[in-house]
């Protein structure tokens, strides 16, 4: 059994990669994610790994690279954060359209301007309809599991769609955690090899990315809708044998402290163990409070979300991104969206807190938790409300 | 992706990724319904040069036995290109519904 190493998030993000035995790596470096490419980069130049590293010009030229290498059969990997991976928004949305299984690890990180390269969520919320699969790392050691279930995941038949691994800038990337890296015999076990039904090959040639006029486009878009939903129980799937093979487990929406929780937290990332810190301290002055974690964002896990706040009175929902002059953050918008049609739901508030890099503290989550009873006492105003922001 | 067929496809009938298995299959596409002009060929002005068959970006124009030029209006957009460069002034375009 391996032992724990301490090691960078970064480095042990290239480990997966490493360990998942990828063919191709197109990337181009953006803080956060600088040292994840860095050390792949390093790692294929000493002949640790037996893949082609590109070095593109540019973070859609990366996607278009692992585009093309997904497509003629290889297992691609990329890496990108914030500004990146807006620059290869055109290219994010082809590759799950064409159901190409790229695995990419997204260091959360703020959009411009102001020029920020700290964490927050406003990236993934602009990828957040593109169609891929995506899943939230809260540390090191599940950005490790994460990446090598999503190689699993995104290239199994059944599913063949592209999978973000989202992990907190800086939150997550450049800390050093104790990591268990699996053994190499375990995890080609636990990857079958990639075999696409109709890859790039000029014995059986066949015509990808084709035009559709309107006659069509509507039959391609549901197709494409129907196929991301069904891919649940093969996530499912995944994280049991994973659970078999590796001992960790992990579910759609895992909880803490939530079984009697009148009052619940809602986090996505990195802050979700800080907020265990939060619902620690409160069960001890005997407030009941539990803490959910939306581990996958998409395909969005309605029944589970739904099954886990079935008690809860309160819900406080954190998002790390503002929809401007829309309907409150992101997350909290879809959570109440979700939970719209149920007889009894929980009253839900939500907070904005931790743009561009600003701290989220046990503290802010203990002040979350006074305000919103506060709040649900005389309602909230408005969609939401900043958290920490000075007048 | 077939305009010809007669059943259209359904969302269940695409393969994954929207991959076209049939090779050129881009020629079930009838793009001749884009067309709101089509062109007439004047037989007693045309001089049998071609000028018309080498410009159409479709490649939609035929020559015909007699080595006249006629277009295949599955194809023919009716952009009006072969008129323009006709050196004799032997295509005419004239409105659909005429």
């Amino acid at each position: 059994m391996p032992k724990p190493v301490g090691m960078e998030v970064s480095f042990a993000a290239a480990e997966a990669v490493r360990l998942a035995n990828v063919d191709v790596i197109a990337a181009y470096p953006i803080t956060p994610q600088t040292h994840i490419v860095e050390r792949l980069s390093q790692i294929v130049a000493d002949g640790e790994l037996d893949a082609e590293y590109i070095c593109v010009e540019s973070e859609h030229s990366a996607m278009s690279a692992c585009a093309g290498a997904s497509a003629a059969g290889a297992r691609a990997f990329t890496a990108t954060a914030g500004q990146g991976l807006e620059l290869m928004h055109e290219m994010v949305y082809v590759v799950s359209s064409m159901r190409l299984p790229v695995v990419m690890a997204v260091c959360n990180r703020a959009l411009s301007a102001p020029l920020s390269v700290w964490s927050d969520h406003s990236d993934v919320m602009a990828v957040r309809d593109c169609g891929w699969i995506q899943v939230f790392a809260e540390n090191g050691q599940q950005v490790v599991d994460l990446i090598l279930w999503a190689f699993r995941v995104s290239e199994d038949p059944r599913v063949l769609f592209p999978t973000m691994v989202h992990l907190d800038g800086f939150h997550l990337t450049h800390v050093i955690e104790p990591v268990v890296l699996p053994d190499q015999s375990r995890v080609e076990e636990f990857i079958p090899e990639y075999c696409h039904p109709f890859p790039l090959d000029p014995e059986r040639p066949v015509t990808m990315g084709a035009y559709g006029p309107p006659f069509i486009y509507s039959e391609a878009k549901k197709a494409q809708e129907v196929a991301l939903r069904s891919t649940k129980s093969v996530i499912l799937e995944g994280w049991k044998e994973f659970e078999a093979s590796f001992g960790r487990s992990y579910k759609p929406i895992e909880s803490y402290r939530l079984d009697d929780a009148e009052v619940a937290l809602l986090t996505m990332g990195s802050v979700g163990e800080t907020a265990t810190i939060a619902v620690d301290r409160s069960r001890r002055k005997g407030k009941k409070v539990g803490l959910i974690r939306l581990r996958l964002w998409r395909p969005f896990p309605f029944e589970e979300l739904r099954e886990s706040v079935k008690h809860i009175k309160l819900l406080i929902v954190l998002d790390r991104a503002i929809s401007f002059g829309g309907p409150g953050g992101p997350v909290a918008s879809e959570v109440r969206s979700a939970l719209y049609h149920l007889r009894s739901r929980p009253k839900v508030i939500n907070f904005i807190a931790g743009l561009g890099g600003r701290d989220i503290t046990p503290e802010v989550f203990d002040h979350m938790l006074k305000r919103a009873l506060e709040i649900s006492a005389r309602g909230q105003e408005g969609e939401f409300e900043i958290i920490g922001v000075r007048e | 992706m077939s305009g010809k067929k007669e059943k259209p496809l359904g969302w269940q009938d695409l393969e994954v990724g929207y991959i076209v298995t049939q090779a050129g299959s881009a020629s079930q596409y009838k793009t001749g319904d884009w067309r709101s002009q089509r062109p007439l060929w004047d037989h007693d002005k045309c001089i049998k040069c071609g000028i018309c068959y080498i410009f159409c970006p479709d490649i939609c124009i035929v020559q015909t036995q007699e080595g006249y030029f006629d277009a295949d209006l599955f194809y023919c957009k009716g952009c009006g290109i072969c008129a323009r460069e006709c050196l004799t002034g032997a295509v005419q375009m004239v409105e659909e519904e005429e």
